[in-house]
Formats: C-alpha cells, structure tokens, sequence
C-alpha cells in the first residue's frame, strides 16, 4: 500500500522535474533531493523494524552487539553517501560524487578495523 | 505532511518560472532574477528543514 503512494509522489514529481530542467535546474535538483528525503522518512517505520529483528536475531545467537552497531552504521554511512553521491551526479557534479565516494570508503573502512583485528585474533589463537 | 511540502515546493519553482518569464516579457531583468533568487531561496529553506529531519532520523536509526 505504501508502495502506491510512494509511486505517486515519484511520477508526479517526475513530471513536475522535466518542467523545470531546462529552465530552472537549481529547483529541480532541490525538488529530486526533496522527493528523496521524503520517501526515506516514509520508510522510517519499516527499517526500523528490520533493525529490531535483525538485533533479535543477533541476540539469540548471542554475536556481541558491538560487532552489530558497527555494521548498522557502515549501512548508514553508505546509504547517506550514496545519497550525496546520486544527487551530485545528477547535478552533473562527477568530481564532488567521486569526492564523497572516496570519503565514505575511508570511513567504512576506518569503521572495520576492530572487526578485521578481531578476526586476526581469533585466527592466530586457532593457529597451532 | 511531507507529501504536501513536496508539492508546496513544486509550486513556488512553476510560479518562479513564471514570474521569471513574465518580468523577461516586461524588460525588467533585474527583478526577473531578484524574483529568481527569492524563490530559490525559499525553496532552499525548506529543503535545509527536510535535510536536517533526515540526518536526525538517520542519527537515530543507524546510532551514527
């Protein structure tokens, strides 16, 4: 159901965006951001409760929650880059979305390193 | 609530559009562009209110 309204907001906007490309793209870049933002508010609920399953799930097979919050927000960090990434692209702005695609990386895998020397750890304990 | 923001957004960018082009007609292109501006500049407004809504709900979320 949510799908319709979504779909809805997306065509209508869609149509109102080829209007104003050719004469005004400043608007219609904000306008596109705008249609992004709102679809992701509207999808609020539902990720969050894939994320409270998703925990469930951990919880049961008892993986430390660290290793869970650091996943959680490497897929926060990806989704807002490639949000940025997107937008800049759409307004023709390649070298910005490189820009970001080149920060996010470093900050995901600044975000990985405790799990990469955890599992460094594990494996030279299992080493003979 | 936010499906009205998009089409309140949508309509001041068509009545800028308009604005513009009617003060072009009229030879007035200095306030062609301050209407430009203006609009551009509500717009921008309104989009910052719906940028900062999202990263305080991705904060939330993600624990960012």
């Amino acid at each position: 159901m949510e799908i319709i309204q979504i779909l809805a907001i997306a065509l209508i906007a869609a149509v109102i965006l080829t209007l104003l490309k050719k004469e005004k793209p400043e608007i219609a870049i904000q306008i596109s951001l705008a249609v992004g933002i709102v679809i992701f508010l509207f999808m609020l609920g539902k990720i969050t409760l894939v994320i409270e399953s998703v925990q469930q799930i951990a919880l049961k097979a008892n993986i430390s929650p660290t290793y869970l919050n650091i996943i959680l927000k490497i897929i926060g960090i990806t989704y807002l880059a490639s949000l940025g990434i997107e937008m800049c692209r759409d307004a023709e702005q390649n070298a910005i979305a490189s820009k970001i695609e080149f920060a996010a990386k470093i900050i995901i895998i600044s975000l990985a390193i405790p799990i990469v020397m955890a599992v460094m750890d594990m494996i030279l304990k299992i080493m003979p | 609530m936010d499906i009205g923001l998009i089409f309140k957004i949508a309509g001041i960018g068509i009545l800028i559009l308009i604005l513009d082009k009617l003060f072009k007609d009229v030879k007035q292109e200095n306030i062609a562009t301050l209407v430009t501006l203006a609009g551009l500049v509500v717009i921008f407004m309104m989009v910052i209110g719906l940028i900062s809504r999202l990263f305080d709900s991705v904060k939330v979320i993600f624990q960012l």
